[in-house]
């Protein structure tokens, strides 16, 4: 069940406000720093594709190697972006709808500077248990 | 014309207009946002927050009682249990308790389950200092004040930093008794 999986939240001006990193990946140091580098590197390929359609939920958009690259864009042009290496695509989905529903009350938080990385330790825990449950 | 009897909060709460809660929260949400930029300082916020209530109070008063009809209080437990049960319920929906009165009936503790204002915030580390529902200290202050008590309310526990509940302490000063403005003897 475990895989290694990488999510990370950027927003509309392309700076990331959040990372999380899950999974049983051996060697953690130079992976993490891939999947980030992957994730970046696909942000092009999001920017096009948000614009062909009115779906939240953009699928499988990009593979390096053996993962692919997940990525869900909300009203505010803010990118979920997941890699991971499993196939559950109904899964994937509903994370990324439960992830939006935790962004949309960390937005609500009037105190929070849209645009600015989310510091919140539940926030945090939250989507941890979101990737064990769904990835 | 026999006195109308006082009315309970669930049924003034029932009867008044009411707004939309997420509206509400927001609307204090950005106000408190707005002085955090305007003023930085976190202590200078708390203090506006506070004169702001003290404005807001002195004005309720005459709402609280034009629509609640309740008679004089015959002591500060009284008027507690008014803040309490009718006040609370009657503006914002929730019901307080009061508890931890100390000996001489001067000084006692609100506290509140849930609160309104509080929805959604968290507070960042930027402004651990701040007392978030500082306007209601305020509003109690302003409101005992138009009735002639004059009280000093600080916060006990704030669920904002990490407490269970939200505990006002309400503490009498003096009773002030009513002053005419002019002299008798002119």
């Amino acid at each position: 069940m475990t895989s290694t999986a990488c999510f990370i939240i950027v927003s509309r001006n392309d700076i990331p406000i959040y990372e999380a990193e899950v999974g049983s990946a051996a060697k953690r140091e130079d992976a993490a720093q891939l999947h980030q580098f992957v994730l970046h590197a696909a942000l092009d390929i999001v920017q096009d594709l948000a614009w062909t359609t009115s779906a939240m939920f953009l699928k499988a958009i990009d593979r390096f190697n053996d993962l692919v690259v997940s990525v869900y864009v909300t009203a505010g042009h803010t990118r979920f972006m997941l890699l991971h290496d499993s196939r559950n695509e109904d899964g994937i989905k509903s994370f990324f709808q439960e992830v939006h529903e935790l962004y949309i009350k960390i937005l609500l938080n009037p105190l929070y500077l849209p645009g600015s990385r989310i510091t919140s330790s539940h926030f945090d825990t939250k989507v941890r248990a979101l990737t064990r449950k769904y990835l | 014309m026999p006195p109308a009897a006082p009315r309970s909060g669930d049924a003034i709460f029932a009867s008044v207009e009411r707004v939309n809660a997420e509206l509400f929260t927001l609307t204090y949400g950005a106000i408190v946002r707005q002085l955090l930029t305007d003023l930085e300082e976190v202590e200078e916020v708390n203090k506006q927050l506070d004169q702001m209530g003290y404005n807001i109070g002195i004005r309720l008063i005459d709402e609280f009682l034009a629509k609640s009809n309740v008679s004089r209080c015959v002591d500060f437990k009284e008027t507690a249990e008014m803040i309490a049960k009718v006040g609370f319920k009657m503006f914002l929906g929730v019901t307080a308790s009061v508890m931890n009165w100390d000996a001489d009936g001067t000084c006692c503790s609100i506290v509140l389950e849930d609160n309104p204002l509080v929805d959604f915030v968290e507070l960042p580390d930027t402004c651990q200092g701040l007392y978030y529902c500082n306007i209601l200290s305020g509003v109690i202050r302003g409101a005992l004040e138009m009735v002639a008590m004059k009280t000093e309310v600080t916060w006990i526990r704030d669920m904002l930093r990490g407490d269970d509940a939200y505990e006002l302490q309400v503490k009498l000063l003096k009773q002030v008794p009513e002053e005419y403005p002019y002299k008798d003897d002119e």
